[in-house]
């Protein structure tokens, strides 16, 4: 229980301080140009590197092939979410296709 | 009780995104107590902490035995995309006083960003920005919070056989793959994919954090070239 409270107090922290960063905390100074151009490449970093191993890894080795549901539904779903934009049609056909995958597999 | 004007006009403006702010909020709520979180704690964090992503992040490593410290630091690298918006949303609340601002950056969210940065685009005066601003993000806490409380009381009745700790990664796939618009945010995630994917063994989780370092890298190195 202990944990969770240290999990919950850690992430107001560090989802605050960003948020307050430019608003409250530093309105007047100026960004590096190189910082704020790494800045844009953060989001796509960050998600590709949570997600990419839970696609591609099963307990821990690399798992890529027709035999791997998780993986022909994430790149299904990733399509999907690039042409359309529309991230609750992705999280339902990426279910749908998870379930429909790992039913052909068996 | 009567609202400002911009107030309603915001809150009206955001009425069409609401229903997908309620149903990923409901997601986060399913997914905190199915991560073995009590009711009350979940809706702690929830209003704690207020950052979807982040929060399902971090769950999502505690629950794979990755350390607290990693779990947070990985929810902070996360979270900076907020610095982005911060940098980009204060100068249009510039004018608000000190007491507000802390509750202006409090609200700040992907979508509430989004929403007044699409209201900007017709003139205002600066008080009305601020009021524009705190109605898009206030509609937008209500139904994520909503969407959370109601996730929480449903969590522990979907079977697990559904497999809904898969729309977490779908969750994160639908916000990622649409920004991948130009070669150097695509060599960006690549970088940071095959490089997580390589350090997956290291201790601590520390591949996270060497793989968003190497698609930093990546992305600035492709971004130079062209």
């Amino acid at each position: 229980m202990t944990a969770f409270w240290l999990l919950i107090l850690g992430l107001a922290l560090t989802s605050f301080i960003p948020r307050a960063s430019f608003i409250t905390l530093f309105a007047r100074w100026p960004v590096p140009a190189l910082l704020q151009r790494s800045l844009r490449f953060v989001p796509a970093a960050v998600f590709s590197a949570i997600l990419v191993p839970e696609l591609v890894l099963t307990a821990g080795s690399v798992h890529i092939g027709l035999d791997n549901p998780r993986l022909l539904a994430g790149i299904l779903a990733g399509a999907i979410a690039w042409r359309t934009r529309n991230t609750l049609l992705t999280i339902v056909a990426g279910m749908l296709a998870l379930h429909l995958f790992s039913y052909l597999v068996k | 009780m009567r609202f400002h004007p911009q107030y309603l006009a915001a809150v009206k403006a955001c009425l069409p995104v609401l229903p997908g702010v309620l149903t990923f909020g409901a997601i986060s709520g399913v997914a905190m107590v199915a991560a073995g979180m009590p009711h009350y704690l979940a809706m702690a964090m929830s209003v704690l902490v207020y950052a979807g992503t982040s929060q399902l992040a971090a769950l999502q490593l505690v629950t794979s035995g990755t350390p607290i410290a990693i779990a947070i630091l990985a929810g902070l690298v996360i979270n900076l995309r907020f610095s982005i918006y911060s940098l980009s949303i204060a100068p249009h609340l510039a004018a608000a006083g000190p007491r507000w601002k802390p509750l202006l950056s409090y609200l700040l969210s992907d979508n509430g960003y989004a929403m007044a940065l699409r209201g900007y685009e017709h003139p205002l005066e600066p008080p009305d920005k601020i009021w524009y601003y705190f109605g898009c993000c206030s509609a937008i806490w209500t139904s994520w919070q909503i969407g959370t409380f109601a996730g929480i009381l449903l969590g522990t009745r979907i079977p697990a056989g559904w497999h809904l700790e898969f729309s977490i990664v779908l969750t994160f796939l639908g916000i990622v793959a649409p920004t991948i618009r130009d070669r150097a945010i695509a060599a960006a995630a690549c970088a940071a994919g095959i490089t997580a994917v390589l350090c997956w063994s290291l201790p601590l989780r520390l591949g996270l954090l060497v793989a968003v370092g190497a698609g930093i890298a990546a992305g600035m190195l492709v971004e130079r070239r062209q």
